[in-house]
Parts: C-alpha cells; sequence; structure tokens
C-alpha cells in the first residue's frame, strides 16, 4: 500500500458545466442553502509521527500551537456558539471525534441545540496518509461507534483528518454508509462521487470561506473575513433564483472565536439570517434533500449524457 | 513507508487533557474573577526586551523574529538591536506620559549587555519578566534537565541581580517549552507564565513541583505578529486590538473580570513611525472606566486566590 504509481487525476467525478444542468430545488422553496461547519478538533500534545507530514513545526511538545488550538475548546467555542444562536444557526460539526471522550460537555452543548455531528477522523494530528485500507477503515468505524455512543447520531458526513486523503478513501467511507464527504471543493452545488458501492455526494464546503485559510493562508483582518462572507453569500443567493446552489462557512472556534474576531463574523451571520429565501440547513438535510427532490439521479444522468457527447 | 501498528492506539484519550499539566475548564463557566477597585478589565502590557545572537543556531527551530539572511545578517541583528537602544525607551516614554506601571519581558543577558536599559525599565516602575537568555536559547524537549534548568537559572540570576526585583514571571523565548520546563522554572522561584495561548484569563498549572499559575498573552493581536507575520497594517492592528478590548470589556458585564493583554515588542511598536498607533491604542483603552492597568505579576496575584 502507498506504493502505487500516482495518477493524474482523482477520477471521482465527471466534468459538467454549470449552464444546462438540471434544477435543484430546495425544501420550501428556499433559494440558498447555507450551513455552518464548525470544525471542533483536538490536536494531541505528544502525537506520533507520519513519516508523509509531522504534527507540529517544533518538537513535541509545540506549546504554543498546541495552546493556541486548545483556545478554541476553553473560550472560542462558547463565543462562536453564541453567534451562531443569535442568528439562528445549527452548526453541522466538523468531528475529531476523540473529542467525545476529552470534553463531553462541548458535545452535549451542540447535541441540545440539534446539531449535527460529522467525522473530522480520530485526533487532527493522526493523518490517513500512509495507512493500509484496513487501518483507514478501523477509523472509519471508530468515528461511527464513537459518535454514535456520544451522540445517538448515526453519522452521514465525513471530512478527512486534517484533509489527509488516500486514493480509495471515497470507496471506504461511501461502503461504510457515509452519505457525503467534504473534501472536494470543485463546485457550488452537491455532486454525485463515482464510488465503488453505494451513492456518494460532494458536498459543497469551501477552502476560501474556511477560516484558518482566510486568516492564516490569505493574511486577512477579522473585518475583512465578514466583508468577503456578505459577498460570498449575495452572489450564491442572487445566482440561486435559478436554481438552488450551497454555501459553507468552515469554522474553527480557536480562530473566530477570538475576541477581536468574534463580531465581525457574527454580524456577517446575522446579514446572512435576515434574508427570506436562505435555508439554515446541515450538511446531512442538504444530503437529504438532495436525494428526495432528485438532484442526485437527475445529476448523474446529466454527467452520463455529458460524457457521452450529448450536449 | 507504512505506519506502525500502534499509529491507531490512542493512549490519552480519556477525559479532559491529554497531558497532566492543566485541567480542562469552561472559560465561560467560571467562577467570576473580581479585580480591585471593581476594575472589569486588568490591562497586562508586556513589552519583549530581545537579543538575538548574529550566531544563533537554526535548529532544533528559530524563536520568530531570529535572524534570517546568510551570516553574518547585519539586517536584523541591528534592526533587533535597534529596540534595545532607541524603541524601548521610546515605548518607554510614552508609559511616563500615561502613567503606566507594565512589564518588560527581557532576555538575560540583556543584563549584561545593556544594563542601563534594564535600569530605565526598573527607574520608570515596571516589572521585569524573564525572557530566557537570549533569543537563540530556545526550550525544548532535546534539552537535558541539566542544559534546560541552566539556562533559567543563569537568566533568573542576571536578572534578579541587576534589578533587585524578585523575578516571578517567565516567558519562553517564541513561547515554546519542552515537557521539563514548567517543572524547572517553579524549581527556580517562577510563579506564573505567559507562554500558553489557550485561554483569556489566569488559570493553574500543575507541576511535579508545586503551582504554576498561566497568564494570559495575546497571541494574534501580538505587535510582531500582526505586522511582520500577517503582513497587516498599523490601522489594522489598532482596529483589531480595539476589537479584542470591545469584546472583553462587554463580557466583564456578565462573566466577571477579563484581562485584556498588549505584547509589544521594541523592536516593533518602537519604531518611529508605530508608536502613535500605540498612543491610540492606549488612549482608546484607558477612556473606558474599569480599566486596571498593572504589572502581569500584580495581576497574577490579585487572580492566585480567585482562580
Amino acid at each position: 500500500m502507498g506504493a502505487e504509481p500516482m495518477q493524474s487525476d482523482l477520477g471521482l467525478y465527471d466534468y459538467l458545466p454549470w449552464p444546462g444542468r438540471p434544477k435543484i430545488t430546495w425544501p420550501g422553496g428556499k433559494k440558498l442553502a447555507v450551513w455552518i461547519a464548525p470544525n471542533i478538533e483536538f490536536y494531541e500534545y505528544d502525537p506520533p509521527n507520519n513519516p508523509t507530514r509531522t504534527p507540529w513545526g517544533r518538537p513535541n511538545p509545540d506549546v504554543l500551537q498546541y495552546s493556541h488550538r486548545d483556545y478554541g475548546n476553553r473560550a472560542g467555542w462558547q463565543r462562536m456558539m453564541a453567534a451562531m444562536d443569535r442568528a439562528g444557526f445549527r452548526g453541522s460539526v466538523s468531528l475529531n471525534v476523540a473529542l467525545c471522550d476529552h470534553h463531553p460537555e462541548i458535545i452535549r452543548a451542540c447535541a441540545d441545540r440539534g446539531w449535527e455531528f460529522f467525522s473530522h477522523g480520530i485526533y487532527n494530528t493522526r493523518y490517513v496518509y500512509n495507512m493500509t485500507v484496513d487501518q483507514e477503515r478501523e477509523i472509519i468505524r471508530d468515528a461511527f461507534d464513537t459518535v454514535r455512543k456520544h451522540t445517538g447520531q448515526e453519522l452521514a458526513g465525513w471530512l478527512s483528518p486534517a484533509l489527509s486523503n488516500n486514493l480509495w478513501t471515497m470507496d471506504i467511507l461511501a461502503e461504510a454508509g457515509i452519505q457525503y464527504t467534504c473534501d472536494m471543493f470543485h463546485d457550488d452545488q452537491p455532486m454525485p462521487v463515482k464510488v465503488r458501492s453505494g451513492k456518494l455526494i460532494s458536498m459543497p464546503y469551501s477552502l476560501e470561506m474556511n477560516d484558518v485559510i482566510v486568516y492564516n493562508s490569505q493574511k486577512v483582518t477579522p473585518r475583512h473575513y465578514g466583508e468577503i462572507i456578505r459577498r460570498q453569500f449575495d452572489q450564491l443567493y442572487k445566482e440561486s433564483d435559478d436554481s438552488g446552489m450551497v454555501m459553507c462557512i468552515p469554522l474553527h472556534p480557536y480562530l473566530v472565536g477570538q475576541p477581536h474576531r468574534i463580531d465581525a463574523f457574527a454580524e456577517a451571520i446575522d446579514y446572512i439570517a435576515s434574508h427570506d429565501g436562505v435555508w439554515q440547513a446541515t450538511g446531512r438535510e442538504i444530503a437529504e434533500a438532495y436525494h428526495a427532490s432528485g438532484a442526485y439521479d437527475a445529476m448523474t444522468a446529466a454527467a452520463a449524457k455529458h460524457a457521452q457527447g450529448d450536449r | 513507508m507504512s505506519l506502525p501498528e500502534n499509529y491507531l492506539d490512542y493512549p490519552a484519550r480519556r477525559y479532559g487533557m491529554d497531558h497532566d499539566r492543566y485541567d480542562w475548564s469552561d472559560m465561560f463557566a467560571r467562577k467570576p474573577i473580581a479585580w480591585p477597585n471593581g476594575a472589569r478589565i486588568a490591562l497586562s502590557i508586556v513589552t519583549h526586551v530581545q537579543h538575538f545572537p548574529l550566531d544563533m543556531p537554526a535548529k532544533p527551530f528559530k524563536a520568530p523574529g531570529a535572524l534570517s539572511m546568510p551570516y553574518p545578517d547585519f539586517r536584523h541583528f541591528t534592526n533587533r538591536d535597534y529596540g534595545n537602544r532607541i524603541g524601548v525607551f521610546r515605548i518607554l516614554r510614552l508609559l511616563a506620559e500615561k502613567g503606566l506601571r507594565t512589564s518588560f519581558a527581557i532576555n538575560g543577558c540583556i543584563a549584561t549587555r545593556y544594563p542601563a536599559l534594564l535600569d530605565a525599565v526598573a527607574a520608570g516602575g515596571h516589572e521585569v519578566v524573564a525572557h530566557g537568555l537570549d533569543m537563540g536559547k530556545v526550550h525544548h524537549s532535546g534539552l537535558s534537565v541539566d542544559d534546560e534548568n541552566a539556562i533559567i537559572a543563569d537568566t533568573l540570576r542576571l536578572l534578579r541581580g541587576a534589578t533587585g526585583q524578585p523575578v516571578e514571571g517567565w516567558l519562553s523565548p517564541g513561547r515554546a517549552q519542552g515537557f521539563n520546563t514548567p517543572e524547572l522554572l517553579v524549581r527556580n522561584g517562577i510563579r506564573w507564565n505567559l507562554d500558553w495561548a489557550n485561554d483569556d484569563l489566569p488559570y493553574p498549572m500543575l507541576t511535579k513541583g508545586g503551582p504554576l499559575l498561566a497568564m494570559p498573552l495575546a497571541y494574534e493581536t501580538d505587535d510582531r505578529v500582526v505586522a511582520n507575520e500577517y503582513f497587516q497594517s498599523e490601522p489594522e492592528w489598532v482596529q483589531q486590538v480595539k476589537d479584542r478590548f470591545d469584546v472583553l470589556y462587554r463580557e466583564s458585564a456578565d462573566y466577571g473580570g477579563r484581562v485584556m493583554s498588549l505584547p509589544l515588542h521594541s523592536w516593533v511598536s518602537g519604531m518611529p513611525y508605530r508608536v502613535e498607533y500605540l498612543r491610540e491604542v492606549l488612549d482608546y483603552i484607558l477612556g473606558h472606566d474599569g480599566v486596571w492597568t498593572a504589572p502581569v505579576g500584580q495581576i497574577a496575584a490579585a487572580a492566585e486566590s480567585q482562580v
């Protein structure tokens, strides 16, 4: 395993240009599905090394980076949750499932609000790089069992830990009953994923709305983050007149939950929530509506037709 | 490549933290902290005073702000040293104008290199916080206990000797610690440290040698981080510091006293074009009722019995 030759394409989806697609209709005649995905994560103090990626920049323990992330679980999550409560958003939690063991209080607060839990692996310091298929199946099983035990929920979604993936990952997620993946950024609408068995959807998540990318890679100020959330929303809302789209805001409470950042974010999601045509959904609800409305079958058929040259 | 079989073992997967340095605690569910005279905010200003040796090692990692050009790196050595010659005095002058007594986190070697700097800090009524020996001496788990202890002991001997202050506070270069650092700090008479970035309030840490307090120090509104890691402008720094203050001030009405920490670097905020932005920040914060500005040690002492 791991020694297979590299391939030039993921091979996980067919090309289907935006114009001419089957129309997506969301429940209640809403235009745009907006979902918020807080990454509630646990990074380990003394994690084992993975030959492909070393968890911390400094030798263990990397006290500064470790404690920075821990801020989210001591302080940041409460500010983020309060902002979401105020705007009427339930979270779809991208969960390092070991957090159920470490901080059940946080899990309970999310569950009490009707938030969904999807899996973001066991810890954010354990990557699937160099795993065998069986090892990767084992973390999927662990995630299902842990989330079921602590919340009663059956996992529907998956975001690979620290966005680490193997080429077979989607196949074994679908085989285990996962309904949607957040690991691909190729569309503003949910799209079928080509897997060996089952029906897997690629759910629009986002790199560019993700606070960790915005703050730390793009070096964007907190107030400008509020501005780009509004602009992303305004454009997608307008375009959803024709066919339903999806907007996701992926968050990290250790970042957006900092005192100098929370208000700009809170005001931006209040703005989104003030629009009648917004469907404040969870990932699971969007996946279910996508199937129930026939969009999954229609998109699959349209993609097959397009591939056959019927354009 | 393959992974060891124990890659799927999680020996520290249990309730609370995956180490025994402190207990988990929800900042919004704690007993409210009361500051002296009913203050809502304890303003904790910590100015870093640093020496970056020309031959500082790159391994195992460099502290932020480290020299980065081929040896001999004239530009960064001298730019950082600007803070010790001019910048720190510009900040001291502004703090004196405002009548503020604050903290200065100072590398131990400054005591022998620039005793006049330490004298000026002490004469201004400020508290000296130990900031390691120099910026090339980072603390990490590859150091033997004896070697790391020697760095800490030397640092404290120099700073205590030069100022006569007890020097009970610690900030590691680059906020880096090894597995042994908290024990060694306590062994050397340190009562509180500023390295951990996981809270806006003081909280108790656990060491084999006795208690140690973690004091908050903002990471992402630090002047150096905003200017040199995020490449954001001074007005953008000012805005973020004000926004941080506003939220903490608002929370203090419902959740008890908060700490507003303001980390500064003599070679960053001490620049001519930046110091008036610092004045703007101070004017804004001090324009609110219920702001208590104090050295970190006094804030720690006020918090100690309440956390």
